[in-house]
């Protein structure tokens, strides 16, 4: 384990120019340094984070952050509040389930009425791909997608690439291999679009029916055989299966699923012998992936993505909201 | 109100394979003579002042009846799509073709099935006698291949044209834009462009066994329209259309999710825009019509999926056309046969042409001046428009209906 990758400031564009962005909708608006610069950030977090008892900044008091659910969450959620909190923000969570969304509310009067409550920052997970950035177009405050449709999920990528880094050193120059329901996952395309842009050679890994189609555009090379695919790989990304989608429409069934597509530690002597494992969970074991993989003390990276998340997810709450707050240099 | 004969003169007659300089004399609301040697008692002059004189467009399939954007775009007869209703019975066309008179005629285009539900044929003869002049299937196609053949004999026995919305159902459940990069770098749910193509293939097969005629309202894609060119080189009694978002936009105008480039059928690849400009100028499409939906906020500003589809398309269909000819594509003749005569024909009119005895439904035309769209300045009642800012030439500047000066 090394963090010995992170850069000096200098390295960066000074203040703002360092992260020209005012929301963070997707990976696709960013640079290579750009991304550099969350993870970066992220690293300081992570120390506190570990640091014992006080896990505290206090440099968010004062702010009030809502974290606007329109899709069950449990993971996600947590993560972004505890983030929120351990800066010190006012963290209120919003569940559709809840709210008048239910009531025949148009999105974008729950905008307006987020917005009118003079958040400093909101963070919102949809069902539908486009729906933060509609959102986004309509408040004053920055905005943090946490999900939307098949579109983006960036902190997961970005906390993706962060475990990569610290496990293997670096995250360019490697091969990748994204697995599973790709069609259907935001996180596989906010993946795909971070590491191919930090050089790596990236794979995806799935059956036909959930490949999108001209996704070789995307800088790929795609596999329908799970074996090939993961040859001499340094990262196995497997992604989450929905159980709708193994109901016959997509796939025969579960069971024929695992048999073609499942992480088994046979197929995974495939890939290169340190190559790591990760998930996004949650996880279907037994499935997508086998429970002695999932639970491997050294190869999977399944904790450590979920310890990631909160470091990476106070990085882009501090660096987001860094105008509002006056600090210098970003104005 | 007695109409007095009007003559306009000074106009460039769009009559001929170019532009020509001459006059035309209206009598009793229909054109009595081109280039008039002499007038009536009483005529009226208008000094066109070298600006085309056209047919009035005659917008094939729209979707509400929207006066003023067709007044501003030069419309004077629209063929209203049968899905607000639906209009599937003879009291309902009745009253869909009184809606626009006197200044605008609308002709309503009757439901092919109950509902169009695609399951049992609609009155399709009492709807004619209402007034229907064609019959469509609406905004999606008859599923059901047993139907459709039985809907096609029965339409053609009748003498009616059935309009056939070509996009094979199975393939596209659920998809709101074309597989390509850009579906999948949103992450919307998209259908391969070939659902258009097998939807035409099963049609064509049916009017080659039927004889029965058919309008394919809009094909947009390369395998689509080879299939309509062979279709044409065997002889089947087949036409096509298609409107000017899928000649000037590919599916890199829904970057950004911009729900007023969501469209039925969806935008189309680069390559397959240009099949259809080289279709427009080689003949094979023979319609060019807005597909007039203008749809509200509540309809639009959503998450791309939940949009509906459609755009307000009646204001720019003149200007967008004016633009084939710049580029070459067509002839000015030939652009009012495809806004005009094709579907004056098709409709079985007396309109869509500057000929002695037609209807004096006519538009002067200042073909270069320049303007630029803007969605929230449209006459439309909704300003939902693909090209909104995009810089355009050409307007209608006046407007006759049956001789009636309109605007």
């Amino acid at each position: 384990m090394t963090t010995s990758t992170t850069r000096p400031a200098s390295d960066y564009p000074p203040g703002g120019d360092a992260f020209r962005h005012r929301h963070l909708i997707g990976i696709a608006q960013l640079t290579p340094w750009e991304i550099s610069y969350v993870l970066d950030a992220a690293e300081e977090w992570v120390d506190m984070n570990r640091s014992g008892a006080a896990k505290h900044d206090d440099r968010l008091a004062g702010l009030t952050i809502i974290n606007a659910f329109f899709e069950n969450s449990t993971r996600t959620l947590l993560s972004f509040e505890i983030a929120g909190k351990r800066l010190g923000a006012d963290v209120v969570n919003m569940h559709a389930a809840q709210s008048s969304v239910k009531k025949g509310e148009t999105l974008i009067d729950t905008a307006m009425t987020l917005n009118a409550m003079r958040a400093d920052a909101i963070v919102i997970r949809h069902a539908s791909s486009g729906a933060v950035q509609l959102i986004a177009d309509k408040v004053d405050c920055p905005v943090l997608n946490a999900g939307d449709g098949r579109h983006e999920h960036p902190t997961q990528a970005l906390l993706d690439a962060l475990t990569i880094r610290r496990r293997l050193g670096k995250v360019e120059g490697l091969t990748i291999a994204i697995c599973g329901d790709v069609l259907h996952s935001r996180v596989a395309r906010s993946n795909i679009l971070a590491l191919t842009l930090l050089g790596n050679e990236v794979r995806v890994v799935a059956p036909p029916t959930l490949t999108p189609p001209a996704i070789d555009r995307m800088h790929v090379t795609t596999f329908t055989d799970m074996d090939e695919g993961l040859k001499d790989a340094d990262v196995v990304m497997m992604l989450r299966l929905q159980n709708e989608r193994m109901d016959g429409a997509y796939l025969p069934s579960a069971r024929e699923y695992h048999a073609l597509y499942g992480l088994t530690p046979k197929r995974l002597e495939k890939a290169k012998p340190d190559a790591i494992v990760m998930h996004p969970g949650p996880m279907n074991r037994g499935v997508e992936i086998d429970s002695s993989i999932a639970d491997h003390p050294t190869r999977s990276t399944i904790t450590e993505q979920v310890e990631m998340g909160v470091a990476v997810r106070m990085a882009c709450l501090d660096i987001l909201t860094r105008r509002k707050r006056g600090v210098v240099g970003w104005n | 109100m007695e109409l007095k004969p009007l003559h306009i003169v000074g106009a460039l007659l769009i009559d001929g394979d170019t532009p020509r300089p001459g006059s035309l004399l209206i009598v009793d609301g229909r054109i009595a003579a081109i280039d008039p040697t002499e007038l009536p008692d009483g005529t009226e002059t208008v000094d066109a002042k070298g600006q085309w004189l056209a047919p009035g467009i005659i917008d094939l399939g729209v979707f509400a009846t929207d006066k003023p954007a067709f007044h501003f775009g030069g419309i004077t007869r629209a063929a209203l799509m049968p899905d607000n209703g639906p209009l599937d019975g003879a009291g309902l066309v009745e009253r869909a073709a009184k809606a626009g008179k006197p200044d605008l005629w609308v002709h309503p285009l009757a439901a092919a099935t109950k509902g169009l539900a695609g399951k049992e044929l609609a009155e399709i003869g009492l709807m004619k006698q209402a007034g229907a002049r064609a019959i469509a299937t609406g905004r999606g196609r008859i599923a059901d291949a047993g139907v459709m053949r039985r809907v096609l004999s029965y339409a053609a026995s009748l003498g009616l044209v059935t309009i056939i919305h070509a996009e094979d159902e199975g393939l596209t459940a659920g998809a709101v834009a074309t597989d390509g990069e850009m579906a999948t770098r949103l992450g919307l749910p998209s259908a391969p462009a070939i659902a258009e193509a097998m939807a035409i293939a099963r049609d064509l097969a049916l009017v080659e066994e039927t004889g029965a005629p058919v309008h394919f309202r809009q094909v947009t894609t390369a395998r689509g329209l080879d299939l309509i060119r062979a279709a044409k080189a065997k002889g089947l009694p087949v036409l096509c259309g298609i409107t000017p978002a899928h000649l000037f936009l590919s599916d890199t105008a829904i970057g950004d999710f911009r729900t007023f480039a969501r469209l039925s059928p969806p935008l189309r690849s680069e390559d397959d825009r240009h099949a259809c400009l080289a279709a427009i100028a080689d003949g094979t499409i023979d319609i060019l019509s807005s597909g007039h939906d203008p749809r509200g906020p509540e309809d639009k500003r959503l998450p791309f999926a939940e949009a509906q589809p459609g755009m307000a398309g009646a204001e720019t269909l003149l200007a967008m056309g004016l633009q084939l000819v710049r580029d070459g594509h067509v002839t000015p003749a030939r652009l009012f046969d495809l806004l005009a005569g094709t579907p004056a024909a098709l409709l079985g009119v007396d309109a869509g042409k500057l000929a002695v005895g037609k209807e004096a439904d006519l538009i002067l035309v200042d073909a270069d001046a320049p303007w630029q769209v803007d969605a929230k300045k449209m006459a439309a009642y909704a300003g939902n428009t693909p090209f909104d800012g995009m810089p355009v030439q050409g307007r209608a500047t006046a407007v006759w209906k049956g001789g009636s000066r309109i605007r």
